[in-house]
């Protein structure tokens, strides 16, 4: 398979803290990938750098084969390359039906969009994918009003409401009820299997990432520690010192 | 029963435009007070745009308002055209003129965001006053006075108060095509996490620079009018009046209801009204009583009133659950 997102030797420093020093990871079209690593390892700040958040200090990006490490955010997201928050960001003062449409993909609208109302084939796919998330009873209420764990499963539908080619989701599970966890899951294996988006992961709950992921991406201290299936990233000492402190 | 509703609130929409084309010939000594009321209007709904539906609080929005006078004033003086005409093209010439300006400064100002979007533009209708003021060409701080209206005693104030109703229908009535379209969503979005919107793709600089254009275009307009209402222009008075009109736009939004359609409408009427007779029953504590409302208004009324009304019945703004009997079709 050939590799939708290719990050070589990306390094980043806030002044003195060096937050990802030569990352290189591969993302294979289709694929769902795992990023671990303990907190401050640079999980979140490699996932910055790759849409665009804040320019890199070193290294190369590339999304379908094209350098992207010198776009803006908006430009990065066009191209079908979209990132979730972990301090889940949605719009709340708008209605959750309101939140979706907003989120139709923005690269075919011209001047003209700006002034008309979204058609219905827009509220039709915003609803069907307000039922798939499980929040199409409360589509008319203020996103604000969710609560966190629903926040989420909005800010994921409007994720795919915008149609991307591949979705980096920062912790989708934390902060969602256990119940719910599983739910969720089949949702992003049926994302990965039907639609066809490739997904990279961050995430804690190892139980959820060794289950989800085909293989999985652990940082440390801002590089990359160990990389490999589920199963051998489970049992290498690397990782396990890296969490547990051993040593 | 939302048809009932939706009838009864154009019924009641009618009876505004029938009672407000009457007017002059119900009470027309209050003609010029209500001319201003209808500007005031636009000042709320105009600030609204940028203040409540987008969230970038503006102080100097009144720098569109003077721009648009001096420019229209300067057409009437200057280009030779009859009374009418030079009125007519010089308030067009003061709208764009408006919004050009605001289309210059927009991809810079609108970058910056928060408190220092606030500061900046406040500093933007300041240095505009004092320019103003000291630029000969528009008669310096002796301010400059638009020809005289040469139609029959009376007959100027009743022109003036068609036109300036004309002015704040239209702005409305532009408003609020634009909030029910995608334009509304977006600036909404833009308010809520303009972060979020960039990372979702959307081109927020066109988006809020588009945004205040609008408002420029319509205060640019008002600029015109109220110029030759009120029959002389002073520049930090009345065209760059930051201290008075910049802050009552951003009051009488916020009295109303930030970010909701009629807010500002109702809140520019209460305020309006309440000035006016602070004005009559009040006067010598006349600015006392204004800042004591001032006061009020921002401590009980933080949302404002229509705010509040949202706050307190929900459903009747459509923010309602719907269980699964009434999903399947009830």
């Amino acid at each position: 398979m050939s590799a939708i997102l290719e990050v070589e030797r990306v390094s980043k420093a806030f002044g003195g803290l060096v937050a990802n020093k030569e990352v290189t990871l591969r993302v294979p079209e289709g694929a769902i990938c795992g990023l671990i690593g303990p907190n401050g390892s640079g999980k979140t700040t490699l996932f910055n750098s790759i849409v665009g958040q804040h320019p890199i200090d070193a290294g190369s990006i590339r999304f379908q084969g094209r350098e992207i490490s010198r776009l803006h955010v908006a430009q990065i997201a066009r191209l079908g390359l979209l990132r979730t928050f972990q301090q889940t960001r949605i719009y709340g003062g708008m209605t959750c039906m309101q939140n979706m449409v907003i989120s139709v993909p923005t690269s075919e609208l011209g001047w003209r969009s700006m002034f008309r109302k979204s058609p219905p084939s827009d509220l039709r796919k915003a609803e069907d994918l307000l039922h798939f998330v499980g929040l199409h009873a409360k589509r008319h209420l203020r996103a604000r009003d969710l609560s966190f764990g629903q926040q989420k499963l909005l800010e994921f539908a409007m994720a795919l409401m915008s149609g991307p080619r591949m979705l980096l989701l920062d912790e989708p599970t934390a902060g969602i009820n256990p119940t719910l966890i599983n739910g969720l899951l089949d949702q992003l294996r049926q994302v990965n299997a039907q639609l066809g988006i490739t997904l990279l992961v961050i995430e804690h709950n190892m139980r959820v990432i060794m289950n989800l992921a085909q293989y999985i991406y652990c940082l440390a201290h801002g590089e990359l520690l160990a990389e490999g299936k589920p199963e051998q990233v489970q049992k290498d000492p690397r990782v396990l010192d890296a969490y547990l402190g051993a040593r | 029963m939302i048809a009932s509703s939706a009838l009864r609130r154009r019924l009641l929409l009618a009876c505004g435009i029938v009672l407000a084309l009457l007017f002059p010939a119900l009470a027309p000594a209050y003609r010029s007070q209500m001319a201003l009321l209808w500007v005031m209007i636009v000042f709320a709904l105009t600030w609204d745009l940028l203040g409540g539906q987008m969230g970038y609080n503006s102080f100097g929005n009144v720098l569109f308002f003077g721009v648009g006078m001096y420019a229209c004033v300067l057409v009437q003086r200057d280009a030779g055209l009859g009374y009418y005409t030079g009125l007519f093209v010089g308030t067009a010439v003061g709208a764009l003129a408006a919004v050009a300006l605001a289309g210059l400064l927009g991809s810079g100002i609108l970058g910056l965001r928060g408190h220092s979007f606030a500061i900046g533009t406040l500093g933007l209708g300041i240095a505009a006053g004092e320019l103003a003021g000291g630029w000969d060409f528009v008669g310096a701080g002796g301010g400059m006075v638009p020809p005289l209206f040469p139609g029959a005693l009376g007959g100027r104030e009743t022109f003036f108060y068609y036109l300036c109703f004309a002015l704040a229908a239209a702005t409305f009535a532009s408003l609020r095509w634009l909030y029910a379209g995608r334009f509304g969503l977006v600036l909404n979005a833009i308010r809520d996490d303009e972060d979020k919107a960039e990372a979702m793709g959307l081109r927020t600089t066109r988006y809020k620079t588009t945004a205040w254009c609008v408002c420029a275009f319509f205060l640019g307009l008002s600029g015109g009018a109220v110029g030759n209402l009120l029959g002389f222009i002073d520049p930090r008075e009345v065209a760059f009046a930051g201290p008075t009109f910049g802050v009552w736009m951003v009051l009488m939004a916020i009295l109303g209801g930030k970010g909701t359609l009629w807010g500002p409408v109702l809140g520019a009427v209460v305020f309006h009204v309440t000035k006016e007779l602070f004005w009559t029953y009040l006067l010598g504590w006349q600015r006392v009583a204004l800042g004591l409302l001032i006061v009020v208004i921002v401590v009980f009324f933080p949302l404002g009133i229509l705010g509040w009304a949202r706050e307190r019945w929900p459903e009747r703004f459509g923010h309602r659950i719907e269980d699964g009997a009434a999903e399947s079709g009830r």
